[in-house]
């Protein structure tokens, strides 16, 4: 048996043991929450569910359960494994580990978009509407113009494009955070750049969900020529890669996919950032298995770190918050431990 | 031409008039500070301010924190409805530029709302960096009564603020009498709704909900720990549920459309009973937005939202004589029906 064959058994092992988490994870966290629900509600809400019948006495448990505990763990996963898949693509795609999904722009773009709706005191769809929109429009605009500079180095020119643009939408949202109501939208902005999953219903989750597919799709089809992208353009192009078309098609996929978590859940940062690279850790940088790995670690964090965030205190704990206190020690220590496997 | 000379003439006046120094007055975070004997022009610090020194004065304050909305300019009296926007000096979202404030050349900065530690600081470096005394005053709902009697007093007009602090008076104890020895079961359990989805609150004991419990309601967003610092926070639909209030006071216009036909609200009391409450906002917001005087309105009527029968006073009435008294506006009849249709929103409309 040769090496390869050994990693791709640990591997294996490790997306077994990782799915269980998960799948572990989901159902103690179906039973944690401020509305107390019994393991023994949870089986009977979801019997009557799947026999189809209904109690008008347990119509509030029903409630809790289907409307708001399920559709908020969903989206956790959800968020958390997309996120993670983007910023693997992206760590690939720029060959660097400290770069994460938001390094084009997408989440500061979000950002923006979903300001402006709460600046213009649209209803809750709306503002999500404008949050994707933001997202996807500072990235294209992002790519536009590293193709009009053009210089030797495109990735270079492509980050350094993101960190302009998201500097100036940063800007904007700056603007419009003075010249919002401070009593009525500041609150809000406030909390929606720090992100929760506080308002998630099962709608945002259907809708977000086929998004994230249809980025995934590209992502699981080439993840071998992701590969060899990390190895450079000339590399890439010798072993009959055209690595400009493919670096469009990532990167679109891997915004899709963080702009329409983002507009649902707001801006999580970290997640993009550490999990990817933890994911690493584990399995090595072959994208082939990085990617199922990041995103069900990134999903079972996701979990974590929101099912705390609805419990640790009487109202909600911003999920940013959360996210970096346990992101930065992390990360921190990664950094420490100096290794490059890379 | 009449437009362009006034100001200058102000100016000329200003300097011919200068402010003689007499007076020693106590700010409510007691702080001693010297006022010119008569304070003709005021620079409101943040937008409760500005409503207090407009209620008490209008023809001092200098400018608006931020320009009234078209939907609110009905709602001021003329002649204050075009004041120009002067930013804000403190509290959330500084915009103030301390030469605009120079500018317009006031005899005292005051400002209104919670005193703490920061805000002490930042009116003691204002002071001593632009030599305009610069007064904080509580504005805690309790405390109405004495700052209205206190700014009056500053600004020369106490008989105006006897009128409006024996109003203020005359509420509290209006309510406090009717509402003695109602136990804690029989009030409605608020929760009062911000933000576009309804689930920003504040906590029981912060500045935006006092109104709740002064109306005699009890507000559910109460993490009974004391420590917890009071004031805006988001709350999870599950939160909600837990505590299923019976009644809900919001302003937010889209909250207010949505949460009728909201699978995820139409389990709680108040939607299922019809009990959510959607505040006028014009020219200031009767139950908050921001916490000044406005609120004396919304007492008046969410005390007779919360309790019919032990309030039985007229809406109309009600409001024609606060916008009157406070605002400084005869209230026509459209303008009039505008904020009651406000105020008496039923899901059917």
């Amino acid at each position: 048996m040769g090496a390869a064959a050994t990693g791709r058994l640990t591997a294996t092992v490790w997306l077994g043991l990782l799915a269980g988490l998960v799948t572990l994870l989901a159902f103690a966290a179906a039973l944690i929450g401020p509305f107390a629900v019994s393991p023994g509600q949870v089986v009977a809400a979801i019997g009557r569910r799947l026999a189809g019948v209904t109690d008008p006495a347990s119509q509030q448990i029903d409630t809790v359960l289907f409307a708001v505990r399920l559709p908020r763990i969903a989206a956790a996963l959800l968020v958390g494994a997309a996120l993670s898949a983007a910023g693997a693509v992206y760590q690939g795609l720029f060959r660097n580990p400290l770069v994460s999904p938001d390094i084009l722009g997408v989440s500061t773009g979000a950002g923006l978009g979903a300001v402006l709706g709460i600046f213009l005191s649209l209803p809750v769809f709306a503002i999500q509407g404008l949050a994707f929109v933001g997202g996807l429009a500072t990235v294209a605009l992002v790519y536009l113009v590293a193709n009009a500079v053009r210089g030797h180095e495109p990735t270079l020119v492509l980050v350094l494009a993101g960190v302009v643009l998201g500097a100036l939408a940063g800007a904007c949202i700056s603007l419009m955070k003075i010249l919002a109501d401070p009593y009525d939208q500041l609150p809000a902005i406030t909390f929606w750049l720090l992100g929760s999953l506080a308002s998630i219903r099962a709608d945002d989750v259907w809708t977000a969900a086929p998004a994230v597919i249809i980025g995934l799709v590209p992502l699981v089809l080439l993840r071998w020529r992701v590969n060899l992208l990390s190895l450079g353009d000339d590399e890439a192009a010798a072993l009959g890669v055209d690595p400009g078309r493919l670096r469009i098609l990532l990167v679109a996929a891997a915004t899709l996919m963080t702009a329409s978590v983002v507009a649902i859940a707001g801006v999580v940062g970290w997640v993009g950032l550490v999990i990817p690279h933890i994911a690493r850790l584990i399995v090595g940088p072959n994208f082939d298995r990085l990617l199922p790995t990041a995103m069900l670690l990134g999903a079972a964090y996701m979990l974590v770190v929101d099912t705390l965030a609805r419990t640790i205190a009487e109202t909600e704990t911003p999920l940013g918050v959360l996210t970096a206190f346990i992101g930065a020690p992390v990360f921190v220590w990664l950094l420490a431990s100096g290794r490059r496997s890379w | 031409m009449r437009h362009r000379s006034a100001p200058i003439l102000l100016l000329c006046l200003s300097l011919v008039v200068a402010p003689s120094w007499s007076r020693t007055v106590e700010d409510s975070a007691g702080r001693r500070v010297e006022i010119p004997d008569k304070v003709e022009r005021v620079y409101a610090a943040g937008p409760p301010a500005s409503i207090l020194v407009y209620v008490v004065a209008p023809d001092r304050l200098t400018g608006w924190p931020r320009a009234p909305r078209d939907y609110e300019r009905p709602y001021l009296a003329a002649e204050y409805r075009d004041l120009p926007e002067t930013g804000r000096l403190t509290g959330r979202g500084n915009s103030a530029n301390l030469e605009v404030v120079l500018r317009s050349r006031p005899h005292l900065i005051i400002d209104f709302g919670s005193i703490n530690d920061t805000y002490v600081s930042l009116a003691d470096r204002v002071q001593a960096q632009t030599g305009i005394p610069y007064l904080l005053i509580d504005g805690r709902f309790d405390n109405t009564p004495t700052a209205l009697r206190l700014v009056a007093d500053i600004l020369g007009v106490s008989a105006r603020g006897e009128e409006l602090a024996s109003y203020a008076e005359g509420l509290f104890q209006e309510l406090d009498e009717a509402m003695d020895g109602v136990p804690e079961e029989s009030r409605p359990r608020v929760y009062m709704a911000r933000g576009p989805d309804g689930q920003e609150t504040g906590l029981k004991g912060s500045i935006n909900t006092e109104i709740i419990e002064r109306a005699g309601g009890v507000n559910v967003a109460d993490p009974g720990d004391a420590s917890v610092r009071r004031g805006i926070v988001r709350s999870s639909m599950e939160q909600v549920i837990a505590v299923d209030p019976d009644t809900i006071v919001t302003w937010d216009e889209n909250f207010y459309r949505r949460v009728w036909d909201d699978p995820l609200w139409a389990g709680i009391t108040a939607v299922r009973d019809g009990r959510v409450y959607f505040s006028p906002t014009a020219p200031f917001g009767w139950i908050d937005r921001p916490p000044s005087l406005n609120r004396l309105m919304g007492l008046k009527w969410l005390s007779g939202v919360f309790f019919p029968d032990r309030f039985a006073h007229d809406l109309r009435t009600e409001t024609r004589r606060f916008y009157k008294l406070f605002y400084h506006v005869d209230l026509d009849d459209t303008d009039l029906e505008r904020l009651i249709a406000w105020a008496q929103q039923r899901p059917a409309d």
